[in-house]
């Protein structure tokens, strides 16, 4: 399962890519293969500030429903829209086209308690066991 | 004209198309005499804005039309009444003919719940005696009969506990629940205001102590558990865990959908449950799956049975009658009383398996279930390999090497004639295939089972390419589930 090292993840398969004081959310390719065909997709509102261990948003495939887990608190600057009319990008493109949200950080101090890379491939690992 | 060609144009069974294909301009299934009501102008008499400009585009049909066309339909419905239905959860068991005889009796079936109670008397005396069966059954005081089904029983429940711990002066804000619960727990909890705290299954794949003594709280409304739970095992720690519920204040709920398993044999009242939701559909053999209406009963402690949904049924010195006069209730959650055409059923097969009879439905259901998951467990990666209840839930796990999935596994099943089971649920396995054989099948169908089960597993390995195209027999063939999800169309369009 393909994981890069250049991002940060969460047990709750969500991937985070850093830049500056911003990140971008989305979830992992492990969490696209387990949910199969996504269906549907809801994402939160601009401008709402959100907080760490939220759900900000819900995946749907034809084998269940998954709430997503806010990684890092802040305010959304921005959604990615076009998931909402075709999520099947999620399933082709889960770290490129497939973002999900650009959040504001309001407590970068977070950053620390994300998964590196290996941590994660690690528990992908012992999940699939 | 109906036998056109394409999938379903199979010997004597044709495609069938839509009742708004058929018939034709000014044909009428119906005539009805003179009316001695004058005719009114609509326009007059309603707002403008209100009335259609366009005849609605009903079908024009005649008697044999309609009942060509809904029995053809009836014709293709997989059901209990023609094939094995291992669907796990849903213990899809043969509903007996006796039911629907007794059911059928005029002085049930043509009641008008608007009748005077004094006219009513035995179907009152019914309802009041299946109240006590079902109180009896589980180990609890008292039952209200109202709710339409599971999820309502849990809803009502729910309002239940919340009732009872606003007058003790805190309703509280969470309820715990396992993730090997029913999809609907969490959703009960959300319509009655509460916040759902997940507590995570021991790797033994039942809930431990540790875990619930750690997440309770002041704050803990309820611990919402279903006993044996999807995976198909028993919750050994049950009366430790409502001890330690109870010693917070909190209530435990049982969900009963699995309660085949285990009637007759162990009562959930005495392992410390406050309130237990019956499927009358699933345990109490009344109809299931489209064949319905459901009913979800519930059950309480004494300490609840104030709140219980209006009306109960109660006896008088010589009469029964619905008792209104109880301010604390719930109020209705239901119109009239319940489905009670399911309530005669359940009745009737209690009274016909009596006390005896209902303890081997649960040694029956327990005995099938772990036939199918010793002989099964060869082909198919067993999530919990210890005994199990009711049910056991396989995985794709083996398959996966070849490419094949839980999906593939479920449709090729259909080409051996049999309904698929419980696909990707519960949640913490993955693939999950979750079978659950009931008590009423015999051991030569479920060796025929096996014995499809087995080819399939081999055909994973000798020919996946097969698996993944199928089902190949059925008459209709690969449906395309992800188009429909993304793409849904909910108006029929007439063509041309």
């Amino acid at each position: 399962m393909n994981c890069p090292k250049d991002l940060k993840y969460t047990s709750e398969h969500e991937w985070v890519s850093l830049d500056g004081n911003t990140a971008l959310v989305g979830i992992t390719d492990y969490a696209q293969d387990q949910l199969g065909d996504i269906v549907f997709v809801e994402l939160p509102e601009e401008e709402e500030t959100i907080d760490q261990g939220d759900t900000f948003g819900v995946v749907e495939s034809t084998k269940s429903v998954s709430d997503l887990y806010v990684p890092l608190s802040g305010k959304i600057l921005e959604t990615n829209d076009p998931l909402l009319d075709n999520p099947g990008i999620l399933n082709e493109d889960p770290y490129g086209d497939g973002w999900m949200i650009k959040v504001e950080l309001s407590n970068p101090d977070e950053i620390k308690e994300l998964l590196e890379a290996e941590a994660y491939e690690q528990l992908i690992k012992e999940e699939g066991a | 004209m109906t036998a056109r060609e394409g999938p379903g144009k199979r010997g004597m069974i044709f495609a069938e198309p839509t009742i708004f294909e058929r018939g034709a301009p000014g044909r009428e299934g119906f005539s009805l005499a003179q009316s001695e009501v004058p005719l009114h102008d609509p326009a007059k008499e309603i707002d403008a804005s209100l009335l259609r400009s366009e005849a609605a585009l009903l079908p024009e049909v005649s008697e044999l039309d309609v009942l060509r066309h809904f029995t053809r339909l009836s014709q293709w419905n997989y059901s209990i009444d023609t094939g094995f239905y291992p669907l796990g959860s849903c213990t899809m068991k043969y509903n007996p003919r006796v039911n629907e005889e007794v059911a059928r009796m005029s002085g049930w079936a043509k009641l008008h719940p608007h009748q005077p109670q004094s006219t009513l008397q035995g179907a009152l005396e019914l309802m009041y005696l299946l109240q006590k069966f079902l109180a009896q059954i589980s180990g609890m005081d008292a039952a209200s009969l109202q709710p339409a089904a599971g999820a309502q029983g849990e809803f009502a429940g729910l309002l239940m506990i919340r009732a009872y711990l606003q007058d003790q002066g805190n309703a509280r804000t969470k309820v715990l629940i396992p993730d090997s619960a029913h999809g609907t727990n969490p959703a009960s909890c959300a319509a009655c205001g509460y916040e759902v705290v997940t507590l995570k299954s021991g790797a033994q794949g039942i809930l431990t102590p540790e875990v619930v003594a750690q997440a309770m709280d002041e704050e803990v409304a309820a611990l919402m558990i279903t006993n044996p739970n999807t995976l198909g095992l028993f919750e050994t720690h049950m009366a430790e865990i409502a001890k330690i519920v109870h010693d917070k204040g909190g209530l435990v709920y049982c969900d009963g959908a699995n309660l085949n398993a285990i009637v007759g044999k162990a009562r959930v009242g005495d392992m410390g449950v406050d309130v237990l939701h019956f499927n009358l559909h699933k345990t109490f053999t009344t109809p299931h799956g489209g064949g319905g209406p459901g009913a979800g009963p519930v059950a309480v402690k004494k300490i609840l049975e104030p709140y219980l949904p209006n009306p109960v049924v109660m006896r008088r010195e010589d009469s029964f009658a619905f008792d209104f006069d109880r301010p604390k209730s719930v109020g209705r959650v239901k119109a009239f009383y319940g489905n009670f055409g399911m309530f005669v059923r359940a009745y009737t097969y209690i009274r016909e398996m009596g006390a005896v009879g209902l303890r081997e439905v649960a040694e029956r259901a327990v005995l099938n279930a772990n036939y199918l998951r010793k002989k099964l467990e060869k082909f198919f990666h067993l999530a919990y390999p210890q005994t199990c209840m009711h049910e056991c839930v396989f995985s794709d796990k083996k398959q996966s090497a070849y490419g094949i999935k839980t999906l593939n596994i479920a449709k090729r099943m259909m080409d051996y004639g049999y309904h698929p089971p419980t696909i990707y649920f519960p949640l913490i396995v993955a693939g999950a295939m979750m079978m659950e054989p009931t008590e009423t099948e015999s051991l030569q169908t479920l060796d025929r089972f096996i014995w499809s089960m087995e080819q399939i597993a081999k055909e994973c390995e000798t020919s996946p390419e097969t698996v993944k195209a199928a089902p190949h027999v059925p008459k209709v063939r690969r449906l395309d589930e992800v188009k429909a999800a993304r793409e849904p169309k909910y108006i029929y369009k007439a063509k041309g």
